[in-house]
């Protein structure tokens, strides 16, 4: 659980920016909590405030959080930069209003990409996210930038 | 004064519908053509992914702008072999405007070297790619992997904001700057009011504002959650594009009777020097707030801060005058052109009397990944953009963000200090 404006610079510090994701992984949220990489779990899912992922344009934010298994993040609401490159890298990002005051850390979410339905298991709660532009929905049911990349090879478009 | 477009809309409208070539309004999502792309050390990022997808041929290398300004100079091997892998690769994808390391800081390179038209449309590897709205270009930031697809295709999906206008009134007090009035934004606006939105600063005060302080406002933009932060391109716009051998500039501004989607007034005239806390943009406060408190590190540079102007203001207060002992004083002037003018008019000359140290043209400490960062404990007072928790080393260092001219009265104090006290 996280509260509002958490900046790319907390998710993975600017001297980790040019090493491979792998090794930049285990520094993920280090200035917060040392053990934050070794205590995530597969699946897991980040839900926070207000303008995640403000501040600098680093796709090693989304990055190290796709490579230490988070299954999603779940904010009230997204700064741009950092929204483009999760949808791009393959990290799924979900705008849901009233998120951050209905969950509790350990709870257990059901998320749909589908229908933008979020479950929060505990409670009953279900919520609805705002849905993915066609741009975005284009990326993620191709997989990511690299397959629509491949695509454009392929074809010369996308 | 420039063109109206006759549909009633905004720069970004504007822009975006000669992209796409049909009338497009704000919130609708479209694909549309870049005229520039910029990158820097995340080129090799963007450029590896091509190579591993098996594409061999960027869709225009005359559009792509590569400028290495983060490590430099390379502070161990695999720095240098990033450097090494970009000198190749740029040969490799046949592009011809490569500035490599000491050149300067990429946004400035970019300007000074006339690749920002009013009116373009230009996406860069970096946050701060926002400054070219200065010039009236719709220039906004992406990650390195969003930028293997411009770089592939010449092209990338958009959503066309709404716009909200920032009137500025009043005129700036004697030693008060572009810094303070967006820091002063950020005090009373807060770190997302423009989120996705694209600004356009506009009124009398800002059409009296320099190119290089219209550059700190556009800079700041991305701070408050802007996508775009622009400037109308005016005389001065087209007169400065011309100074730098760009003769077919013509001016750029919004249609009169264009929608907005709000609109905040901001009077200079009042305005005091400012101060941004540790650990955030918004958390300014008024210079006699901050006086006091002892610095150990002062640094003047950056995209933000770092131009001729900036220079000058720093080297007037401290002409003459002795940087404390306990403060070390950084300059990082934002290009080689930059300190070339600065050995001219002396301004280097000063600074070096009165104690600073001179660093290679390049983004230095501000983001924390090279030389120059803090010990735990350290207060740095910067005149760059981000104060967040670990940004410039130490996650248990502060930073302060400020004007050069409050850096500069600070290095000398040793202490926070407010440069009209200066004589």
């Amino acid at each position: 659980m996280f509260g509002d404006h958490i900046n790319t610079d907390l998710i993975i510090a600017g001297r980790y920016l040019h090493t491979p994701i792998p090794e930049a992984a285990g520094h993920t949220f280090e200035a917060v909590d040392k053990a934050f990489a070794q205590n995530v779990s597969p699946l897991d899912v980040i839900v926070a405030g207000q303008n995640f992922g403000c501040g600098s344009a680093r796709d090693a934010a989304p990055l190290v959080l796709k490579h230490l298994g988070i299954g999603c993040v779940l904010a009230e609401d997204f700064a741009r930069i950092f929204f483009r490159n999760a949808i791009t890298i393959g990290l799924p990002a979900l705008a849901v209003r009233g998120i951050s005051g209905k969950v509790q850390h350990l709870d257990e979410i059901s998320v749909s990409l589908d229908s933008g339905i979020v479950s929060i298991i505990r409670t009953g709660d279900v919520l609805k996210t705002t849905p993915f532009p066609p741009q975005m929905r284009t990326i993620i049911e191709a997989g990511g930038i690299d397959n629509l990349l491949l695509n454009f090879k392929r074809d010369g478009n996308v | 004064m420039w063109e109206s477009s006759g549909l009633r809309q905004t720069m970004a409208e504007k822009i975006f519908s000669s992209k796409v070539g049909r009338k497009v309004s704000a919130g609708e999502y479209i694909t549309a053509p870049v005229d520039l792309v910029m990158s820097h050390e995340a080129f090799s990022t963007a450029a590896s992914r091509l190579i591993a997808v098996g594409i061999d041929r960027i869709w225009d290398s005359d559009k792509v702008v590569i400028i290495l300004d983060h490590l430099v100079p390379p502070a161990n091997e695999r720095m240098a072999t990033i450097h090494d892998q970009i000198r190749k690769m740029v040969k490799q994808f046949g592009i011809r405007q490569f500035f490599d390391a000491y050149e300067g800081i990429c946004h400035q390179v970019m300007v000074e070297n006339g690749f920002v038209r009013p009116g373009n449309l230009i996406v860069g590897s970096d946050s701060h790619t926002c400054t070219y709205g200065a010039l009236g270009c719709a220039a906004s930031g992406i990650g390195g992997v969003e930028m293997s697809y411009v770089l592939a295709t010449g092209e990338l999906w958009f959503r066309v904001p709404s716009t909200i206008k920032i009137i500025l009134t009043g005129e700036l007090p004697p030693r008060v700057y572009a810094k303070d009035l967006s820091l002063s934004i950020a005090m009373q606006l807060g770190l997302q009011f423009a989120q996705y939105r694209s600004i356009e600063y506009v009124g009398e005060s800002a059409s009296k504002l320099s190119i290089s302080s219209r550059m700190v406002l556009s800079n700041m933009s991305v701070e408050f959650g802007a996508k775009f932060g622009f400037f109308i391109a005016d005389d001065k716009t087209v007169t400065y594009l011309k100074s730098i051998g760009v003769d077919d500039a013509k001016g750029f501004g919004p249609d009169e009777e264009a929608t907005y989607e709000g609109e905040h007034r901001i009077c200079a005239d009042t305005l005091e020097p400012l101060v941004a806390f540790p650990h955030s943009v918004d958390n300014v406060h008024p210079v006699h707030e901050a006086l006091g408190i002892p610095i150990h590190q002062a640094l003047i540079g950056s995209c933000t801060n770092g131009r001729i102007e900036d220079l000058r203001a720093a080297a007037e207060i401290l002409k003459g005058r002795k940087v404390a002992s306990s403060v070390r004083l950084l300059i990082y002037p934002a290009s080689r052109a930059v300190l070339r003018q600065a050995m001219e008019e002396g301004l280097i000359q000063s600074l070096l009397e009165a104690g600073a140290t001179l660093c290679p043209p390049s983004c230095g400490p501000c983001f924390g990944g090279h030389g120059g960062v803090l010990a735990p404990g350290e207060n740095c007072i910067a005149s760059t953009n981000r104060n967040f928790q670990g940004r410039m080393g130490s996650p248990e260092a502060n930073v302060y963000l400020a004007s050069p001219a409050t850096v500069a009265a600070s290095a000398w104090r040793g202490v926070i200090g407010d440069p009209r006290e200066v004589a």
